[in-house]
């Protein structure tokens, strides 16, 4: 390999080729993961990772999957971490402000560090969607938090212990059930399956699809796509 | 901007001719032309890249290679080495895996008032429907139905699937949106509620749902979220490794390994469901895989081990659109909805070589003629790749159409440097999706008494080839379903009596017979990626 690298896995030195991942840079090494790798591809949080670059200051928190490794990185993986979530019956609640008070009463005690944003693996402005539950802003809150991927690193670095990915939850849940407008046509449609409109048509192209498929490769090789 | 200058060099040529490209309706092909652009060019049709299976229930009949080493191996147990006499669980519904259709079974089961358990060899929410990106499909606007939803879905799949599957999937479609709805999922919307739908490959009308790019990821979530309100167990890092059978032959739990400890536990259960997804992660004929960390078959071997029989397995999805560069999310999926959206398939020269949105194995053939046969990919690295030409999509819909709508691909490849509201991509096809699996009916049962399996592990949903948006739906009717009526069974099922383990040295038996000599222990349960050649 012509472009090596010097990094550090909880600070054992490794050699290893540039242009590898965090992730891959750790099995290049010979770890065997179990813990701490997902989906792989930036989705699931799973391998929530925390580096600082040798000499500098600055603490960094991403995605062992979609960080390339630099020289001089020290790394340390963070496969689980104690979020605290509240269990609550979404059918029961509404989208007040008590229940964020009653479930997630720690988020009034943020003191602006804001370091939650700065560690966030997602660059989302996490300070600001707490700011919006405590307001009990949640369709705010549910768009600012929407690509979170729960792993978890910015309530590492909460002083006032806020999990905030659970409480971009709840509000995703309550935007997404009680203040999102109503599809009328969903309900319209279920409703008319539930009726039987659609048994006798069903019931045709199932018979259909055993005794007579040309007539079915036929229909499907000329149906209209819409445009 | 790319690190490589003959990439950005080749870009101008795609950025030249996009005026031109963005106006333009790629004619369809005919279905005569499917069938030889298949036949000559999808992977599925290497003869040479499958084996015949010499035991077990699908005697006769061929799976890639490196499944069939997997189904003809070894347990990693003999039946000596648990106690089956004293369970260290007690359910009345094993769920194995925790992906969409394991969480879906497991609140189904929990409204029908049984005790349920969720095992899992990683989290719950590790799986596949955590990656799905583009969309759920159903049939919910005034122009489409799921007769129309049914057609499409039965032949895009090559007119293969089970009739009453397709038509269980497409008819409790729209009940599932709603049910997810109501449970909190967010779903791209009109100000007026209206469904904001697209299309997808195959598809005729716009009936593709979503939730941005993250719509398995906040579906997945929210199924989470909702399974540890309702204080259902969910075993983690535990994995299953062995069907337990009780003395007539139905299946009645689970042998469990810690994968931390390796510590082996015992589930007994009335009814299991197998829910574990995947197999990608197998890199089937080289593959790179858009497949989750533990897409390793697992469930397969539980159930073929167990006398299950497969359907379709010799049939795997390619996605078209695999991230062919960089190198560090290569194979990474690069959602349809690209596509969906409006960017092109563009050859070297810029050429628009086919229309974007045919059925997935024909859109991956035809990438995969076009960079061997007709020499007119762009080499890279890794291999080879056309471009997918994601700034048309803000030069048809405007300003802010990428970041609104597919976020998830804006950042990744944003970490490399590459803007692709201003850059095209480069793809290549990536193993995607288990096309078939263990054969289920109407009630998700297989062919084992009391042995369900629902998702990706099932198989004659989707025939021979799957359409975009249909396994998130998948996984919620046939999640929903399997836990409907393996809860009923529980029900009217005595705890059972007589466990056992036989079936592994009958197997073992077999491949004796059968002369296959083998050190391969499965299920696999994670792939081996650490570098052992120093």
């Amino acid at each position: 390999m012509d472009n090596m690298v010097n990094i550090y896995l909880f600070g054992k030195k490794y050699e290893v080729p540039s242009g590898l991942t965090i992730m891959t840079a750790m099995e290049y090494a010979g770890y065997s993961l179990v813990r701490g790798c997902g989906c792989r591809n930036g989705f699931c949080g799973a391998c929530a990772t925390i580096y600082r670059i040798k000499g500098q200051v600055e603490l960094h928190g991403c995605l062992a999957c979609q960080t390339e490794i630099e020289e001089g990185m020290y790394v340390a993986t963070l496969p689980f971490f104690p979020l605290e979530k509240r269990v609550y019956d979404i059918n029961e609640i509404k989208p007040d402000m008590q229940i964020m008070m009653q479930l997630y009463p720690e988020i009034y005690s943020c003191i602006g560090c804001n370091a939650c944003t700065k560690a966030c693996t997602q660059e989302l402005s996490v300070m600001q969607y707490i700011a919006h539950a405590q307001r009990g802003e949640y369709e705010k809150c549910a768009e600012l938090s929407f690509d979170c991927v729960m792993c978890g690193v910015c309530s590492s670095r909460c002083p006032a212990g806020i999990s905030h990915p659970q409480v971009a939850m709840l509000a995703r849940r309550l935007n997404g059930k009680y203040i999102a407008p109503e599809c009328g046509h969903l309900s319209d449609r279920v409703g008319e399956i539930n009726e039987g409109i659609y048994d006798e048509k069903m019931a045709e192209l199932m018979a259909k699809s055993v005794s007579n498929v040309q007539e079915l490769k036929d229909m499907y090789n000329s149906r209209e796509i819409e445009q | 901007m790319y690190r490589i200058d003959r990439f950005n060099e080749l870009a101008k040529i795609v950025a030249e001719k996009r005026p031109v490209n963005a106006p333009m309706e790629p004619r369809r092909m005919t279905a005569d032309e499917k069938d030889a652009l298949l036949a000559q060019f999808h992977p599925d049709y290497k003869q040479g890249e499958f084996s015949e299976l010499k035991v077990g229930p699908n005697k006769g009949g061929k799976v890639p290679t490196q499944l069939a080493e997997l189904l003809q191996a070894h347990s990693r147990i003999s039946a000596d080495s648990v106690d089956l006499s004293a369970p260290d669980y007690d359910t009345d519904v094993l769920i194995i895996g925790g992906g969409g259709a394991g969480a879906s079974a497991a609140i189904e089961a929990d409204d029908a008032g049984v005790r349920s358990m969720i095992v899992t060899k990683l989290r719950i929410g590790d799986a596949n429907t955590m990656m799905a990106e583009g969309g759920i499909q159903a049939a919910d606007k005034p122009n489409d139905s799921p007769a129309i939803h049914y057609v499409d879905a039965f032949g895009g799949g090559h007119f293969a699937a089970k009739p009453e599957l397709v038509a269980k999937l497409v008819t409790k479609a729209p009940e599932c949106i709603l049910w997810l709805n109501k449970l909190g999922v967010e779903f791209d919307k009109e100000p007026d509620g209206t469904m904001v739908t697209t299309h997808g490959g195959g598809t005729s009308r716009k009936r593709m749902h979503a939730a941005k790019d993250y719509s398995g990821a906040e579906i997945m979530r929210t199924l989470r979220d909702e399974v540890i309100n309702r204080g259902i167990p969910v075993i983690d890092f535990t994995a299953a490794i062995e069907i337990i059978l009780d003395k007539t032959g139905k299946a009645a739990g689970a042998v469990l390994m810690n994968m931390e400890t390796k510590e082996l536990l015992v589930a007994r259960a009335k009814t299991v469901i197998i829910a574990t997804g995947g197999a990608g992660r197998l890199h089937y004929q080289g593959f790179p895989t858009s497949n989750h960390y533990g897409a390793t078959a697992d469930g397969l071997i539980l159930g073929y081990r167990a006398g299950a029989k497969l359907l379709y397995a010799d049939t795997l999805q390619y996605h078209p659109t695999g991230t062919a560069y960089p190198e560090q999310i290569f194979g990474a999926l690069v959602t349809e909805k690209v596509r969906s959206l409006g960017a092109k398939l563009v050859n070297i020269d810029g050429e628009v070589f086919m229309h974007p949105l045919e059925t997935r194995d024909v859109t991956a053939a035809s990438i995969i003629r076009e960079c061997t046969e007709r020499g007119k990919g762009i080499k890279t690295d890794q291999g080879v790749g056309v471009w997918l030409d994601t700034p048309m999509i803000e030069y048809k819909n405007g300003e802010g159409t990428i970041e609104k709508r597919i976020p998830a691909m804006l950042r990744m490849f944003g970490k490399y440097g590459i803007d692709i509201r201003k850059e095209p991509i480069l793809v290549y096809p990536t193993l995607h999706y288990q096309n078939g699996g263990l054969d289920i009916d109407t009630y998700g049962v297989t062919g084992v008494e009391n042995l369900y399996a629902a998702g990706e592990v099932a198989g004659g949903i989707h025939g021979r080839n799957r359409l975009m948006g249909n396994s998130l739906l998948d996984v919620i009717v046939f999640g929903r379903n399997a836990g409907i009526y393996a809860a009923a069974k529980a029900k009217e099922t005595a705890v059972p009596e007589g466990l056992t383990l036989e079936h592994i040295a009958a197997f073992d038996n077999e491949l004796d017979a059968a002369g296959i000599t083998t050190d391969i222990v499965s299920p696999k349960l994670l792939p081996d990626y650490a570098r052992r050649d120093k």
